[in-house]
């Protein structure tokens, strides 16, 4: 079934283009989410060992294959910018929809910046001159791409499918040319994870590997926020979302095969660069040099995507009042939100400053991981208010409320793993939440129309 | 049930309420890392004697540890650098009671919010 909506138009305002397609929301979400692949997903070897980091691979990987059966049904019905944002609001209510577009706006916030420190980290570590800082890359990654969001979301996502592809297609080569299939010549894994070394910290370990098992595949949801950049949501967004689960579940498995076969765990769970070193460990210059560039455009790609979907959530906020609506303006020539991409380029260039790279991915993770316990409690209510068969819906997801459920579940001991660690920051997190919270319920609230605030063609909730 | 009308708000308010969010975005990501609290709970278990053996390192390992140029010395502050799983009980509750109370203000704060919405969208037609 394929709904096709108009474009969307808010008063009399210029709206977005409804201009990408299938391929495009694939490479957003994988555009985003590859750059964990090269860095990142590493640090859950750090806390829990290298077969810690396989485990959470998989088990993190049906988390997030829930959260994009889910968020496949709701935002193949409820296709506005903003994503999770829309179906915050149009499910549970302002308040929600207020915090839900916060979660995005740091969770891609702090992933920009987690990409531009890796960026610059690695163009250093390349370079391996003395005294030459990572600060001018960062700096310059984060401004271009500002740019090129400014200029147009098309062109943005086919940057990003180019080079999400090449990153993509580096990681096969690599795992086709180590021979995956025998061990001893190049791969060495028998004598790397050995049944001494496999869970050095036992089970407790596995619980805080989840934490960065996360950064497999966090971000993979932000394809939901061209929703009202595709032509056909009901069919682009459920295929490229679940197309692009697809292929990062394959991608990390390769990874975390090549990088536990070729590294010591204690090295793996603290390198910044495991695919690149994987490259350089297999004593081919061509795959090394082959990483390094993959390297640097995964973390383009997902900085790039970033930007999009982080100034989206924050248009949708001030379109909808729950900021000042000088956000909400749309560039009369390039049809991009461009203020608020100008207004989050200043805060993504102080964090990438003042913030060190585990520390940015875990603001990053933090958020995300508050929104994953949303849409496990959105999808309940949205079955709940409009259940099957009183709606048209563009994609009906199977097995519910199983993979809501599961959701919850592994959302709770993702939390219980920051708590090992980084509990002070979560706590810190959750209460700037909490007090923005208030702020937004008791003062921020009246300057929202109320009746606005619902747009879709829906019958009236049941129960209200 | 009457439509709400919301106030203009000046353009001093509006900079006003974009400095509020600002400086709290600032506070919850910042003072964290200015206090300290950000980061992982690690500390170094120092060993007396730092070979390959003492570390724990197979010959293939210590092969590995040597092309990415590393000794047994400098490679002695990685490999003992370890995470102390500590179940700090208060401090556990605490989390949990914030995120509790969190979501659960949410849910309901949002509710209402959301009744009113209903309210004007469908008693309009």
């Amino acid at each position: 079934m394929t709904i096709t909506l108009e474009p969307a138009i808010h008063g009399d305002r210029v709206s977005l283009l409804r201009v990408l397609g299938p391929a495009h929301v694939w490479a957003l979400g994988v555009g985003i989410v590859l750059v964990g692949e090269f860095t990142g997903w590493n640090f859950s070897a750090d806390k829990g060992g290298a077969l810690a980091a396989l485990i959470v691979c998989w088990i993190v990987g049906l988390l997030y294959t829930s959260v994009a059966m889910i968020d496949s049904e709701v935002t193949s019905t409820v296709a506005a910018a903003g994503g999770q944002y829309a179906q915050a609001k149009h499910i549970v209510g302002p308040l929600m929809a207020f915090n839900v577009a916060l979660f995005l706006v740091f969770a891609y916030t702090m992933l920009e910046v987690s990409d531009a420190i890796l960026l610059g980290d690695t163009i250093v570590a390349k370079a391996g001159v003395d005294g030459l800082t990572h600060n001018s890359f960062i700096a310059a990654t984060i401004v271009v791409l500002a740019w090129l969001n400014y200029r147009g979301v098309l062109m943005t996502l086919n940057v990003n499918f180019v080079i999400t592809a090449i990153a993509y297609i580096s990681i096969v080569i690599l795992f086709f040319s180590v021979s995956p299939w025998t061990q001893g010549a190049v791969l060495k894994l028998n004598e790397l994870v050995t049944p001494g070394n496999a869970l050095p910290y036992g089970w407790i370990g596995v619980i805080a590997a989840f934490q960065f098992g996360i950064w497999y595949y966090l971000g993979i949801e932000g394809t939901t926020q061209a929703a009202e950049e595709v032509r056909s949501p009901a069919r682009s967004l459920p295929y490229g979302t679940m197309a692009g689960m697809i292929t990062l579940l394959i991608a990390a498995a390769m990874t975390w095969y090549v990088c536990a076969s070729l590294m010591p765990w204690e090295y793996l769970g603290i390198t910044y660069y495991p695919l690149w070193d994987a490259g350089k460990l297999t004593g081919s210059p061509l795959l090394e040099n082959l990483l390094f560039v993959a390297t640097l455009l995964a973390a383009l790609a997902s900085a790039n995507g970033c930007i999009n979907d982080a100034a989206r959530a924050w248009f949708s906020l001030g379109r909808d009042r729950y900021l000042p609506s000088w956000f909400s303006a749309v560039h009369p020539r390039y049809r991009t939100p461009y203020r608020s991409i100008l207004f989050l380029l200043p805060i993504a260039l102080a964090f990438a400053f003042i913030a060190d790279l585990n520390q940015a991915i875990t603001f990053s993770i933090l958020s995300g991981v508050l929104q994953y316990t949303f849409m496990s409690i959105n999808i309940m209510m949205f079955r709940k208010k409009w259940p099957l068969g009183t709606i048209r819906r563009g994609y009906t997801h199977p097995f519910h409320p199983l993979p809501a459920i599961v959701l919850f579940c592994l959302c709770v001991v993702t939390f219980f793993a920051i708590f090992l660690g980084f509990g002070s920051q979560l706590i810190a997190m959750t209460i700037f939440y909490f007090l923005i919270s208030v702020w937004f319920h008791f003062y921020r609230y009246k300057f929202v129309r109320r009746g606005d605030q619902f747009t879709m063609p829906w019958p009236k909730p049941q129960g209200y | 049930m009457p439509r709400y009308t919301p106030p203009e708000q000046s353009k001093a308010g509006q900079i006003f309420d974009i400095a509020v969010v600002v400086v709290a975005i600032f506070v919850a990501l910042w003072l964290p890392l200015k206090m300290g609290l950000a980061g992982a709970a690690k500390s170094i278990d120092a060993l007396d004697a730092k070979t390959w053996e003492a570390l724990g390192q197979n010959p293939t390992m210590a092969a590995i540890w040597e092309k990415l140029g590393y000794t047994p010395e400098t490679a002695h502050d990685v490999i003992q650098n370890r995470f102390h799983y500590v179940i700090d009980w208060p401090t556990l509750i605490i989390m949990a009671a914030v995120l509790i109370g969190y979501f659960v203000f949410l849910f309901r704060a949002s509710d209402r919010e959301y009744r009113d919405v209903i309210n004007e969208k469908f008693d309009d037609k």
